[in-house]
């Protein structure tokens, strides 16, 4: 039987939806019910590449990155996760092919390194002694940063929802929200395909569909959906380190710690749209790019290939607040492709939020009215 | 009584494990798949598949025809990422 009412429902059984579960039970909020349309990680984070960096470009997706980083280190230990959530720290090698690149890295590393990031630039020479297998020519240099690397999305999610079903959370899959009820401008309940639960807060953490849930209370949100493909190889034995980068060329490429490569690439020419189909120009693409990047990778075999959403900003940095025309609405939404990455930290700062106590670290920047007021600080570092 | 025989052989997976991860709540083939990688291998499910699918019969009590089949993704087989890269252009 489903719960009729609850203190929060968060809508999206993702990294972040679980994440924010966690952390409200933790802090004493225990009466939370999370609404997931399929099974956990169906969404984004299913999707995604698996790789968690700091190297980032803005103040704020340098501090929960970082913050969230300190938290993978003890996830496992944190949450009584009796499994692994496959942290592997050999570091995120980003890759610049022309001069205005190095000069961004500078500046990227700059901050990175105020904020206690331990990035460096490196000449290619150094970025061949830590991928052996990596083609340097036309490389001018490299940013890198040893700390950055892989986790699991599936068993992070699942190590979220353990720990916040332990607490008295209800998770409920294969469970639709279908609609939000409002008395004036408060929230009253969320409608589901399984029934009703009342409430007065609703959380929205529904990844690539966010837009669809804000539009059930009247807000056009600044936010669109991106296709982003991806594809995996046979596991091999352990040869790359880190995660390898190129915005020049839009690809990313690692080794997970199972031995598969784990690879994708951005498409500027991709139309916004919830299309989560896969192409066979993707393949031959990203094929071509990554045998001429890694010669040594020619004979790996490619076993599948999927896609995912990005839920993409103007200045591709999330949104994280309560909406000020709807009290009670809050959101966790456009990660622009980094959500799983900087899930720890926005678990926390959304709980402290919701529940109206000090931040741990004040995220007003990310709020709302950022796009209103023109104050975007462009995140410079995505593929 | 222990049961190991093996029913995934890309991940080697025994039946007890399978069973476990079942019993844990994931209770559909590419659920399962997430979890432990049943599927995610050479094979992509083609020889496990109907194993894995019936401990989830005899766990859950449902028939075979309730079960949703498993997501098929490209390619049907494993394909060298040189190979991929020419595309069909040696075809012309």
């Amino acid at each position: 039987m489903m719960k009729n009412s609850a203190e929060v429902v968060i809508i999206g059984g993702g990294v972040v939806g679980c994440a924010i579960a966690y952390n409200l039970a933790k802090m004493g909020c225990q009466d939370v019910v999370v609404l997931e349309k399929e099974y956990l990680t169906a969404g984004a984070t299913g999707r995604c590449g698996a790789g968690i960096r700091q190297q980032w470009g803005t103040e704020m997706n340098c501090k929960l990155s970082k913050a969230s980083m300190d938290t993978f280190e003890v996830l496992n230990e944190m949450l009584g996760y009796p499994e692994d959530i496959e942290l592997k720290q050999d570091g995120y090698l980003i890759l610049a092919y022309e001069e205005k690149e190095i000069e961004q890295f500078k500046k990227n590393i700059a901050l990175q390194n105020s904020l206690g990031i331990e990035s460096r630039l490196i000449d290619p020479g150094e970025a061949r002694k830590i991928v052996p297998h990596l083609n340097t020519e036309g490389l001018l240099g490299a940013a890198f940063c040893g700390r950055d690397g892989h986790a699991n999305p599936f068993h992070v999610t699942q190590a979220y929802a353990e720990a916040a079903k332990r607490m008295g959370v209800e998770i409920y899959t294969y469970t639709e929200c279908r609609d939000i009820e409002r008395e004036g401008d408060r929230i009253t309940a969320v409608v589901t395909d399984r029934g009703k639960i009342k409430t007065e807060k609703v959380v929205n953490a529904a990844g690539g569909y966010s837009d669809l849930i804000g539009a059930m209370v009247g807000l056009d949100l600044p936010v669109y959906s991106e296709r982003h493909q991806i594809m995996v190889t046979e596991p091999v034995n352990p040869l790359q380190g880190p995660m390898v980068i190129s915005f020049y060329h839009h690809f990313y490429c690692q080794q997970v710690p199972h031995g598969a490569f784990i690879m994708g690439q951005g498409d500027p020419n991709e139309p916004k749209g919830h299309n989560i189909g896969h192409s066979w120009q993707f393949l031959q693409e990203l094929s071509g790019k990554i045998t001429g990047t890694f010669p040594a990778l020619k004979k790996l075999r490619v076993v599948r290939q999927w896609s995912g959403l990005y839920n993409i900003t103007p200045d591709s940095q999330p949104i994280l607040c309560e909406a000020p025309e709807v009290p009670g609405f809050y959101m966790a939404i456009g990660f622009s492709g980094h959500g799983f990455m900087i899930a720890p930290m926005t678990g926390v700062v959304m709980a402290e939020l919701i529940l109206g106590k000090d931040l741990s670290m004040p995220v007003h920047k990310l709020d709302l009215g950022r796009f209103d007021r023109g104050e975007l600080v462009l995140e410079p570092s995505v593929v | 009584m222990k049961d190991d025989v093996i029913l995934c052989f890309c991940e080697d997976l025994t039946r007890d494990e399978i069973r476990e991860a079942i019993k844990k709540g994931a209770t559909s083939f590419d659920e399962l798949k997430r979890l432990i990688r049943c599927g995610m291998g050479a094979c992509q499910g083609k020889t496990c598949e109907e194993n894995i699918q019936r401990e989830i019969m005899t766990i859950t009590g449902r028939k075979r025809e309730e079960l949703p089949l498993p997501r098929q993704r490209p390619p049907s087989v494993g394909i060298y990422l040189e190979d991929a890269a020419r595309g069909d252009d040696d075809e012309k």
